[in-house]
């Protein structure tokens, strides 16, 4: 096997290495080989972006409201939102990414996979209905409601926009990279051109816009990689065993693709990223928002059935895409980068890098058009996660900070959701310059980094402050900061970064995925300094315990909370 | 709402009842889901040879079925929590809402 080449390259190898976070890169490909314009695939993505334009003026139009800009109103109904969950989490990174690392090692990808659905069955039996019943726009209302609004709120809006910066940072320099590739357009005007859609979409259209470009995409994706499951399927009769048996006779691994390899080869940070990618789910800001756009508990629950059901569907078919690619890609040379005596490596030589498999296979399957609508989908996949960071990172900016620390809730509605949509169009902006400066850095660990802190700061807050009656303003603050540094320095000490980024010879900690440290540290320190805690407030934070017990097991006084 | 309703709520044995049965169900089920995750993750690290045994002579591995039994697992859970909610959570809820009323 040949060293990765490339910060972007060997996606799957680095992966194997035991370099866990390197695999949450969105849309990890190699740069460099850039392809000429692909004009199916500009049409078809003008379509995609002509209609989500036309669903914003749309919403911008039914968006008068904060509750409107935040929550869609509340009118957003249980299937719909499991839809648009499912389109918010599938990136870019789990459709290519999965595949690629599929193609690469085959049984590991699914290995890989798992771990980021199970986060949800735990969202709906601990989180969904109590936060809906809970809060209002920001999950922040959940974890303040009964606690000092300046300290946990700026706590709450400090970990949303670290989770939300470091997680667009990959998905922008992933999207310069992939449009780069796909639609031969350079890499800032790709950049440019996803920083500009996502600021139109969130500042015009707010959730209801949002929304309804992560419904389409999770349309558009789940529709187009189950045809090409199905087209891969049919070439074997729809027998599995025989599609297995072609991959192991073609792949050069063979029979040790259908086993796990070297993905889990020690138990620590297997525990570790297990944890950081099931908790860090239920402590995404913009994932968590999702839940304020449904009128009920009820309705909530219902999204979580539905997105767990639809995501899980998803995993099953990148997988079969990843065994398709396997079979029908290998043995054709012109997939690969052919060296002058005719032979190439078949996993590490495919054109673009492994991640560009299911690209590749979409191609073998369904002809240049096909192509064409999967770069296009490709590109939509992108757009819609990005647009519901950027929305979740404005709420924190404006609902949060400006709304409950700085102006003490005396705020008019419109002034509140004028800020919001400001800091829409400063997160873009950033995230374009960013996205820039970061173009030829390593920015896979980003992601990783994204749901460590997700993991370690904002679930402990949250999960404790709606099941703990102990829990004070102290205690949270203390051990939430805890969390999220102690999350943040790990990974920076961490081999992915310390060593492979900054180039040191040692890491200084030997685990690229801190979770399994960081939320033990957050959790201990938020049950710790609330004990040592006998101030007056926290006796009060106490007693208004019994009040948010009702409210989040009942939901009665929840729907007053949505009217005003 | 004031505080007195509240605690009258809580004291109430159709809420002690809804919040008993449903907190004992959602971290049963959350239990079986860490069981089955942290459970196939632990095979694969210590006995990874159970999922790369071949079934009934193909190439097709334990691990197959294995993996797809953990997906399907995650949707069957939700499944079974949203059923129970349904049929039994919500006409409590309802319940005690009525009668606070």
């Amino acid at each position: 096997m040949r060293a990765p080449k490339g910060f972007f390259a060997g996606f799957g190898l680095i992966l194997i290495a035991g370099g866990f976070c390197d695999a949450f890169a969105a849309g990890a490909v190699e740069g460099g080989t850039r392809q000429g314009l692909n004009v199916t695939a500009i049409i078809m993505f003008f379509v995609f972006v002509a209609a989500t334009l036309g669903i914003t003026k749309w919403a911008a139009k039914r968006t008068k409201s904060a509750a409107d800009f935040y929550a869609a109103g509340g009118g957003i109904t249980g299937f719909q939102n499991g839809l648009a969950i499912a389109g918010d989490y599938m990136s870019a990174a789990s459709f290519l990414g999965i595949s690629g690392l599929v193609f690469a090692t085959g049984f590991d990808g699914l290995i890989y996979s798992v771990g980021w659905l199970v986060g949800w069955p735990i969202i709906l039996f601990l989180i969904a209905e109590r936060l809906r019943n809970l809060g209002k726009y920001t999950f922040a209302d959940v974890a303040a409601f009964r606690l000092e609004q300046t300290p946990i709120r700026t706590l709450a809006a400090t970990g949303t926009l670290i989770v939300v910066a470091f997680y667009l940072i990959a998905q922008m320099v992933g999207a310069g990279k992939l449009i780069e590739l796909l639609f031969g357009l350079p890499y800032l005007y790709a950049v440019i051109l996803v920083g500009a859609l996502m600021i139109v979409y969130v500042a015009f259209g707010g959730m209801v816009a949002t929304t309804w470009v992560q419904i389409i995409k999770a349309g558009l994706l789940l529709g187009g990689a189950t045809f090409m499951a199905l087209m891969v399927l049919a070439t074997f009769g729809f027998s599995t065993e025989a599609m297995f048996r072609a991959a192991v006779d073609i792949h050069p691994k063979h029979a040790a693709i259908m086993a796990p390899g070297g993905l889990v080869s020690d138990p620590i940070s297997a525990i570790s990223l297990g944890l950081a990618l099931m908790f860090g789910t239920a402590g995404l800001p913009h994932i968590l928002m999702r839940f304020f756009t449904v009128a009920d508990a009820k309705a909530a629950r219902k999204s979580v059935f539905y997105a767990t059901g639809f995501i899980g569907y998803f995993y099953i078919l990148t997988f079969i895409i990843g065994f398709g690619a396997i079979t029908l890609l290998m043995n054709d040379p012109t997939y690969f980068k052919v060296a002058v005596n005719g032979t190439y490596n078949k996993v590490t030589d495919i054109l673009g890098g492994t991640n560009m498999a299911a690209i590749h296979l979409a191609n073998a399957v369904g002809g240049s058009l096909f192509l064409g609508f999967i770069s296009a989908v490709a590109f939509a996949t992108i757009l819609a996660v990005v647009a519901g960071l950027t929305l979740a990172g404005a709420s924190a900016v404006s609902h949060d900070l400006y709304a409950s620390v700085i102006a003490k809730g005396k705020v008019a509605e419109d002034k509140e959701v004028r800020l919001s949509k400001l800091a829409a169009l400063a997160i873009g902006i950033v995230a374009i310059m960013l996205g820039y400066i970061f173009e030829n850095q390593n920015v896979a660990f980003m992601v990783g980094l994204a749901f460590a802190v997700a993991a370690s700061c904002n679930f402990p807050v949250l999960l404790m402050s709606v099941f703990w009656k102990g829990i004070s303003s102290r205690g949270a603050l203390l051990g939430g900061f805890l969390g999220l540094i102690s999350a943040v320095v790990m990974v920076v000490l961490s081999p992915a970064v310390w060593v492979k980024t900054f180039g040191f010879k040692a890491a200084l900690f030997p685990y690229d995925n801190p979770a399994l440290f960081s939320m033990t540290i957050a959790f201990v320190g938020i049950w710790l300094f609330s004990k040592l805690d006998a101030s007056a407030r926290a006796r009060f934070e106490r007693d208004a315990f019994e009040a948010q017990y009702v409210r989040s097991e009942t939901g009665i006084g929840a729907a007053e909370a949505l009217a005003h | 709402m004031g505080a007195k309703t509240f605690s009258h709520i809580q004291q109430e044995p159709l809420f002690r009842e809804l919040v008993d049965k449903r907190t004992r169900f959602a971290w049963q089920l959350s239990a079986s889901m860490l069981v089955i995750y942290f459970g196939f993750i632990a095979i694969i690290a210590f006995a990874p040879q159970i999922l790369a045994t071949p079934i009934g002579g193909g190439v097709t591995t334990v691990g197959i079925p294995v993996g797809l039994f953990v997906i399907v697992s995650a949707f069957a859970l939700t499944g079974l929590y949203v059923h129970r909610a349904n049929s039994k959570f919500d006409p409590l809820t309802r319940q005690i809402i009525e009668k606070v009323k």
